[in-house]
């Protein structure tokens, strides 16, 4: 079916041209890049859109906690091997935003698309997706979201009748137990650093026990399944059992493993892993995130980590001491208007870089990070804070809204 | 203080500690070791016996189907009562606190029994969850400033005739019952809605714990520049609701 692409009725047609007028209007009022507004639009005229635009693709669902933009990017890299790829490059990860993004796409073989975790269910419900890859989930912003294990459980019953192959993180039991109702799962090893949201077992309530990189319920038997792919260091081990090595622009281990996810995403569409791989490295920065920048004569690392979890990883990605941090962390609606959260981050990891602390929280993080015992300082603008840094690149590590204003401020 | 350190034990971790709570444990930490006391934290699994020879507990908030676990293996255990009995220190927050009372309703919409330490019944409300920043004023009799602090919850707690208040809000929910009332409390068990977590926004009430544990009056005065600002930015807040 894929390229084969039907022609959209009359409706659907009038609802995407209707869906790209609103756009137009609303980038021209400098109103951002009008996707969601265009998806709106298009949506309210025919509400089947969706289903419709994506009748014509082999669509790919990405979903996760964190890491769903860059391997929503990785996947969609790796697919270009085989033909033309459209997806929500931008993050624009709910229906309207995605009715948007697919509506460009009109001679793209492949749809590749990011889901909000809460949408997820609702999507792959209506674009009958050939393949749905899911990363991890962990507590974030819970002052507004469901619950994580609840979250788990949505998808497991969304998921149980689904046709798709789910590619799914073996090394996360939450991922685990929303994955395995289904018939067709490929389970890879991508490993998760982040482990407090899985202690207790999502089947049974038992305490988990985790020796070393295995994981099981001791009381009702739900455990770890075997992987057919694996992150091995620096390596793709393929279900053969070869090794290819990861070439990646992007840093850290997390990176690592969306590009091990999206290898075996790449693979269930005959894109052999070395090509995938290969193809992966063109990818340089993802909506500004790992971007370097030269500001104020200085250069600038732009890391965004929106939870527990995404900080967890990207402290074991920073240069090592002496080089200087940058943190900034705000409460706005997107963020989530809670700032507890900084308390299950392990700051001490951060013992021996001079840290700078900006944000509308900047507060909330200094007594995170004087009782942690770290030095720090409080400034008040990013000017401020890299004036004062000391030599060396700065990574700078910002949740969502704050890496907003950072991308603004720093011209990225 | 039963020996030469001061025991904190972090009951349940693996259940209630999702909401940042564990920060109680780290700034109770922090300030004893400004004053020089010797603290051994104790984390305690729920696969694991609560320990009786503790001096504070800290129980903090989880989801709804931990806080059903919690209660489950807190009943069955029987340590933490028994450590009350002894005189410890208990301070619980949000799914803690309602674990602390005589029943709340669990995730399956049932009444779960409670621990029966606070005389507390929680119920879930009707109406809207109660999120958003809270301030408020604390009983008279602890002698401590203003309380400020974030609450997330769709529970209701209602006091018995032993419980006092732990504070009156002037603005957000509390205990969620309309009178005004936030948190209990009794002679060394206390309950609170307030995350934050509520003692990096109070660091007054992390020192009552300890002047509770080592029965003294007064603590060496410690650095709390960054606690105050912090506290004047968020009672601000909480005076302006967005």
């Amino acid at each position: 079916m894929a390229g084969n692409s039907g022609p959209l009725s009359a409706r659907a047609k009038l609802a995407v041209t209707a869906g790209k007028a609103a756009a137009a209007v609303s980038r021209a009022a400098g109103r951002g890049s009008g996707s969601v507004i265009g998806g709106k639009v298009a949506l309210k005229l025919d509400p089947d859109l969706l289903a419709r635009l994506a009748t014509h693709l082999d669509v790919v669902l990405v979903s996760a906690t964190n890491g769903k933009t860059t391997t929503t990017r990785l996947i969609a890299e790796a697919l270009r091997a085989s033909g033309p790829v459209v997806s929500n490059a931008l993050g624009a990860n709910m229906p309207a935003g995605i009715t948007s993004a697919l509506a460009g796409g009109s001679d793209a073989r492949f749809g590749v698309i990011e889901v909000d975790e809460k949408y997820l269910a609702m999507v792959a419900r209506d674009v009958s997706p050939k393949a749905i890859a899911l990363l991890n989930l962990s507590r974030d912003q819970l002052d507004r979201a469901a619950e994580t294990r609840m979250l788990a459980e949505k998808w497991r019953e969304g998921l149980a009748g689904s046709k798709a192959v789910i590619i799914a993180n073996a090394d996360d039991p939450l991922i685990v137990w929303a994955a395995s109702s289904s018939p067709n799962v490929v389970w890879v090893a991508a490993g998760q650093e982040w482990k407090d949201d899985a202690w207790s077992c999502p089947s049974c309530g038992g305490v988990m026990q985790r020796p070393g990189d295995d994981w099981f319920c001791g009381e009702c038997g739900f455990r770890r399944p075997t992987p057919s792919w694996a992150l091995s260091g620096d390596y793709v081990l393929d279900p053969h059992g070869s090794a290819w090595p990861i070439h990646l622009q992007l840093p850290g281990r997390a990176n690592k493993a969306n590009a091990t996810s999206s290898a075996a995403v790449a693979a269930t569409f005959g894109v052999p892993p070395q090509v995938a791989l290969e193809r992966m490295y063109q990818v340089q920065a993802v909506a500004g995130r790992y971007d370097v920048v030269t500001f104020m004569n200085r250069e600038l690392r732009l890391l965004l980590a929106k939870n527990p979890a995404g900080w967890l990883e990207t402290f074991s990605l920073i240069d090592g001491p002496p080089a200087p941090v940058l943190l900034s962390v705000n409460a706005r609606g997107a963020d989530g208007t809670d700032t507890s959260w900084l308390w299950d981050v392990d700051y001490t990891r951060l013992a021996g870089h001079p840290i700078f602390v900006i944000g509308d929280r900047k507060l909330d993080l200094a007594v995170r990070l004087e009782v942690a015992g770290l030095d720090f300082r409080v400034c008040e603008s990013v000017d401020e804070a890299v004036q004062s840094a000391p030599p060396g690149r700065i990574e700078v590590i910002a949740n969502y809204t704050a890496f907003q204003d950072l991308r603004r401020r720093v011209g990225n | 203080m039963s020996q030469n350190s001061l025991r904190v034990v972090w009951v349940y971790p693996d259940l209630l500690s999702t909401y940042g709570d564990q920060g109680n444990v780290l700034v109770l930490e922090r300030r004893a070791h400004q004053r020089r006391l010797d603290v051994q934290r104790l984390d305690v699994r729920s696969d694991q016996q609560i320990p009786t020879s503790g001096d504070i507990y800290l129980i903090g908030g989880g989801e709804d189907r931990p806080q059903r676990l919690a209660a489950e293996r807190l009943r069955r255990d029987g340590g933490l009562n028994r450590a009350v009995a002894n005189g410890a220190i208990v301070f619980s927050v949000c799914a803690g606190y309602q674990i602390l009372g005589h029943e709340f309703i669990n995730d399956l919409g049932q009444r779960e029994q409670g621990l029966g330490l606070l005389d507390v019944v929680s119920t879930r409300g009707e109406g809207e969850r109660c999120v958003g920043d809270v301030l408020g004023d604390i009983d008279p009799q602890l002698g401590l400033p203003p309380l400020t602090g974030f609450e997330n919850h769709q529970g209701v707690t209602h006091l018995g005739p032993s419980a006092r208040p732990f504070a009156r809000v002037r603005f957000g929910n509390g205990n969620g019952t309309g009178d005004g009332t936030e948190g209990a409390f009794n002679e060394t068990v206390f309950g609170t809605y307030m995350h934050g977590p509520v003692m990096a926004r109070n660091p007054h009430i992390a020192d009552l714990l300890l002047k509770l544990a080592l029965d003294v009056n007064a603590l060496p005065p410690v650095d709390d520049r960054w606690y105050d600002a912090l506290r004047n930015e968020r009672i601000a807040a909480a005076t302006q609701p967005a």
